[in-house]
C-alpha cells in the first residue's frame, strides 16, 4: 500500500494564518515530528486527523508558541513564532484562542472568573468584563452556570466554558484539541455547533485535531444561517452562496511523523487508501 | 533554545543502549546539574519578577494567608512544647550545679538562634512545600498551567512569585510566634517543675537575648522560607507521569527542602557566629 500523493500549495505567509515549515520535535523517547509542512488559510478550518501519539498535540501548542520544534519555522499571522521570546509570546498570544482536550479550566475560580481571565490580566473594568463575559456564555448556552465551579460541571459543559474562555477576546485564531474526546454522541454535536457557530459568526481560521473523521465532515457540509440562527446542510437549497460565505474545511493527516495526507472533504471520502478508510469506521 | 525540560534539538535514533555503573554515574551527575540549574533559573526568576510588572497582590495576599495564618496553629501547638521541653532537658543538667535560674538564658538563645527558626522551617516545609508540589502539580497534569501561558499569563509571575514571597515573609513572623510561645511553654515548665518564679524565668530570657541573637534567627527564617517556596514550585512545575508524578512531587519537596533547611543551618549558623564577632 503507498501513501497517497501530496501536493503542497506553494507557502505564503501573507494570506494565511498560520504555517509550518519542515518543523520537527521530539523528546527523550525520540523524534514525533519528522518535517511537517503546511498552511492554514484565513478563516478556513484545518482539520488535523491522526492516531494517538502522532503529534496533533504538539502541533497545536507549537502553533500557540507553548513549545518550539526542535528545528524548521512556525509562522502564525505573518510572525515566526517559533523564534520569539517568551515575554514577546505572552503579549502575541492574545490573538489566539486555545480549546484544551480536557477543557483545563482553572478549578479553584467559579465559570464566570475562568472566562473573565484574560480581561482581568488586561485590567479591563468590571463592568465591561461583566457584559462580555454573559456575552459570551450566552453564545455557548452556559449563562446559567456563572457562579459554579468547574467540579460542578459535566464534560460537555465543561468544553463549552473553556470554548467560551477561548473566544472571549475574539481572536482571529482558536485551536482545538480533541475538542469532542470522550464525550457522547449528542454532546460532541451540541460542541461541532458550537465550533461551527465560532468559525461562521466570528470568522475565525481555525486548526482543530481530532481522531474522528465525522467532527471534520460535519464542519465541511455544514454551515451556520444567521437568518434562521440555525446549522443547515451546505448542499440546501439557497444556501450555496452562503456557505461560500464561510471558511473552507481542509484534512491534514498524521502518519509516522509525517504529513500522510492533505487535501479538500471529497478527496478524503473518496479516497481508497486502507489508512484513511480506518478513519471512516 | 528548547522550552521544556529534556526537549532534545537533534535526531535521535532508538538503539540497544549498553549499561554502565559509570554510565549510570554519568547520568547521575549530569541529571542532577541540570536540576541545579533548572532550580536556580526557577528561583531567580522568581524573585527578579518583584522588580518589574506586573504584579499579582491578591495572589501574594492568599498565599501570606495560607503560608503565614495557616501554619499558626501547628507553629503554636509545638513552639509551647517544644519550649516546655527545653526547660525539662536543661533544667535537669542545671539541678545538679543548683544553677536552675540559668535555664531561662540558654532555652532563651536556643529557641532564638536555633530551634525557632529550624523547627518553624521544617514544620512549614512539611505543611506548604508539599501544598505547593501537590497544587502546582496538579494544575501541570490537567494543563491549566499550559492554559495560564495561552492567554498571556506567565506562570512564574503568577504561581511562582507570590508563593516565594510569601515564604520570606511569613517565616520570620511564625518563628518569632514559635519563639514567643515557646517561651510560655517554657515558662509553665519552669514554674511546675524547677519552681522558678514565672517572672524570674522571663527576666533572663529576655536579658540573655543579645541583637545577633534575634540576627541570626531571623535571617535564617528569611532563607528557610526562600527554600521551602523554591523547592515546593520546583518540585510541583516539573512533575512527570500524572498524578503519580504529582505524589511523587509532593513527597519529594518535604524531604528536599527539609534536608536543605537543616544543610543551610550549619552554614548560616557559622555565618553568624562569625559575622556577630566581627560587626556586633
Amino acid at each position: 500500500m503507498t501513501a497517497p500523493t501530496i501536493s503542497l500549495p506553494q507557502l505564503s505567509e501573507s494570506s494565511s494564518s498560520i504555517v509550518f515549515e519542515d518543523v520537527r520535535i521530539g523528546f527523550e523517547e525520540g523524534e514525533i515530528l519528522k518535517g511537517i509542512s503546511f498552511q492554514v488559510r484565513e478563516r478556513e478550518t484545518m482539520v488535523l486527523l491522526g492516531e494517538t501519539g502522532t503529534g496533533k498535540t504538539l502541533t497545536l501548542k507549537m502553533a500557540a508558541g507553548l513549545l518550539r520544534p526542535s528545528s524548521g519555522r512556525v509562522h502564525v499571522l505573518g510572525e515566526t513564532i517559533s523564534s520569539m521570546r517568551e515575554r514577546d509570546l505572552l503579549t502575541f498570544r492574545q490573538k489566539i484562542g486555545f480549546v484544551f482536550q480536557e477543557g483545563a479550566l482553572f478549578d479553584s475560580m467559579t465559570v464566570a472568573e475562568n472566562v473573565a481571565y484574560r480581561l482581568r490580566e488586561e485590567n479591563l473594568s468590571e463592568e465591561e468584563i461583566g457584559s462580555r463575559v454573559l456575552e459570551v456564555l450566552r453564545f455557548v448556552e452556559l449563562e446559567h452556570t456563572l457562579e459554579m465551579l468547574p467540579s460542578e460541571l459535566s464534560g460537555g459543559m465543561r468544553r463549552r466554558v473553556s470554548i467560551a474562555r477561548a473566544l472571549i477576546s475574539r481572536p482571529p485564531i482558536v485551536l482545538y484539541d480533541s475538542p469532542t474526546a470522550g464525550l457522547d454522541p449528542i454532546t460532541s454535536q451540541a460542541i461541532i455547533t458550537l465550533i461551527l457557530r465560532l468559525r461562521d459568526v466570528y470568522g475565525v481560521s481555525a486548526l482543530l485535531a481530532t481522531n474522528r473523521l465525522q467532527d471534520g465532515f460535519a464542519l465541511a457540509n455544514f454551515h451556520f444561517d444567521a437568518e434562521t440562527k440555525r446549522v443547515v446542510p451546505n448542499s440546501q437549497n439557497g444556501n450555496a452562496h452562503a456557505a461560500a460565505k464561510t471558511g473552507a474545511t481542509r484534512f491534514l493527516v498524521y502518519r509516522d511523523g509525517k504529513i500522510y495526507f492533505v487535501g479538500e472533504p471529497e478527496q478524503i471520502a473518496q479516497s481508497e487508501d486502507l489508512y484513511i478508510k480506518r478513519f471512516l469506521v | 533554545m528548547a522550552d521544556t525540560p529534556l526537549q532534545v534539538t537533534g535526531q535521535h535514533s532508538k538503539r540497544e543502549e549498553t549499561i554502565s555503573v559509570m554510565g549510570i554515574l554519568t547520568d547521575t551527575v549530569k541529571n542532577s546539574v541540570a536540576a541545579l540549574q533548572d532550580y536556580s533559573e526557577l528561583s531567580g526568576r522568581a524573585m527578579t519578577n518583584i522588580l518589574t510588572a506586573p504584579h499579582y497582590l491578591k495572589d501574594t495576599l492568599a498565599q501570606m494567608d495560607d503560608v503565614g495564618v495557616g501554619s499558626l496553629p501547628i507553629i503554636l501547638l509545638s513552639g509551647f512544647f517544644i519550649g516546655a521541653v527545653m526547660v525539662l532537658q536543661t533544667g535537669s543538667q542545671f539541678v545538679r550545679f543548683g544553677q536552675t535560674s540559668l535555664t531561662g538564658d540558654v532555652v532563651s538563645i536556643a529557641l532564638t538562634r536555633e530551634l525557632g527558626p529550624t523547627i518553624t522551617g521544617l514544620l512549614t516545609a512539611g505543611r506548604c512545600a508539599s501544598g505547593m508540589a501537590s497544587e502546582l502539580g496538579s494544575m501541570l497534569v490537567t494543563e491549566q498551567v499550559d492554559a495560564m501561558r495561552a492567554m498571556g499569563t506567565d506562570p512564574s509571575r503568577k504561581l511562582v512569585t507570590p508563593r516565594v514571597a510569601a515564604g520570606i515573609l511569613m517565616m520570620p513572623l511564625l518563628t518569632a510566634m514559635m519563639v514567643f510561645v515557646g517561651l510560655l511553654g517554657g515558662c509553665v515548665a519552669s514554674v511546675f517543675t524547677l519552681r522558678l518564679s514565672a517572672v524570674e524565668f522571663w527576666r533572663r530570657a529576655i536579658d540573655a537575648l543579645e541583637f545577633p541573637d534575634l540576627m541570626q534567627g531571623f535571617s535564617k527564617a528569611i532563607v528557610f522560607g526562600f527554600i521551602l517556596a523554591t523547592v515546593g514550585c520546583y518540585k510541583g512545575l516539573r512533575v512527570r507521569g500524572g498524578t503519580q508524578g504529582v505524589g511523587r512531587a509532593t513527597t519529594q519537596s518535604v524531604v528536599i527542602s527539609s534536608v536543605l533547611i537543616i544543610v543551610a543551618d550549619v552554614f548560616l549558623t557559622k555565618l553568624s557566629l562569625y559575622l556577630a564577632n566581627k560587626v556586633f
